[in-house]
């Protein structure tokens, strides 16, 4: 295992989970664009926020952000209704997304970084809201399109503090991704 | 002849997702049966005449391959096919999976085609 991970990793391992699961399970084709770093607070956002923790010997969030336009859409595709707001079964859908792409994104990065546990998702919608965690850490943010409407999937992911000894390691410092 | 279904989720999104692909993948459905945990879906294998089990691994309260253990330790659901449906990539759960007895495993995401191709022989 190790204790640096490079972001292309981090990219490639969420452009994969995140188009599979448009095309399984929602019958949507992905375009993904170009990924970025933010430090800290990527937002502030309208619409919808479904984020789930990531805890092992690595630790973090995955994110999954979209309109609430598109949010209706994705619960339209999962559970055949046509929602006309943001409702319960919407935030249950976006919620339900985000599990199985961070879940997934949790399956292809084990290999570089040890297991890792998944927590229960929690959704939020609203206008200008901003997520922040704790200290000044990087968040990869991996854009996608789906005709007009953009997803964000946004992942911050730091060696746990208990397995780290000594100098601090972590990302390989870089602000630009080329995948 | 119509099965009845046991649907084994902690997430009302994925039992809901479930029984819209079990009608896509045109299972002649009779009752679909939800159960949040494998307590929740021991309770309904007293009480209903439940002919498959589609369950999660990852649960609170029984885990789904707890739940699969007890079921296969019974003697009257011994024979009853379970399917297991998780994000779990773990190929060591997979492998307990199939040692206590599980008679498929899908990993989400999946489609109806996915589905369906492990229900064939088993309805």
């Amino acid at each position: 295992m190790t204790d640096t991970l490079d972001q292309g990793k981090i990219v490639q391992a969420v452009q994969a989970a995140t188009t599979q699961v448009f095309t399984t399970m929602l019958g949507l084709e992905l375009q993904a664009g170009e990924p970025y770093v933010e430090t800290n607070t990527p937002g502030p956002s309208d619409g919808v926020a479904a984020m789930v923790g990531l805890a092992g010997t690595w630790a973090g969030t995955g994110s999954v952000y979209c309109s609430a336009a598109f949010a209706c859409r994705i619960c339209s595709q999962f559970f055949m209704t046509e929602p006309r707001s943001v409702d319960e079964e919407v935030l249950d859908a976006v919620a339900e997304l985000a599990n199985i792409v961070v879940g997934n994104f949790k399956n292809l990065i084990e290999p570089e970084i040890g297991p890792l546990m998944l927590s229960i998702p929690t959704v939020v919608c609203g206008c200008n809201f901003a997520a922040r965690n704790l200290g000044q850490h990087e968040w990869t943010v991996i854009p996608f399109r789906c005709g007009q409407e953009r997803l964000d999937v946004q992942i911050c992911l730091v060696p746990s503090r208990e397995t780290t000894h000594g100098s601090r390691s972590g990302f390989c410092q870089q602000h630009s991704i080329h995948t | 002849m119509a099965v009845d279904v046991l649907i084994v989720d902690d997430s009302a999104a994925i039992r809901k997702i479930l029984q819209r692909v079990l009608v896509q993948a045109e299972v002649s459905l009779g009752q679909v049966y939800e159960a949040a945990d494998g307590l929740e879906a021991i309770a309904k294998l007293k009480t209903e005449n439940i002919n498959l089990v589609l369950s999660d691994i990852n649960m609170p309260n029984m885990d789904g391959l707890q739940l699969l253990a007890q079921i296969k330790a019974n003697t009257a659901w011994s024979n009853m096919p379970v399917i297991m449906i998780t994000t779990e990539g773990s190929q060591a759960k997979v492998m307990e999976a199939v040692q206590l007895g599980a008679a498929g495993y899908v990993r989400k995401p999946f489609t109806a085609e996915q589905i369906k191709e492990k229900l064939v022989g088993l309805i």
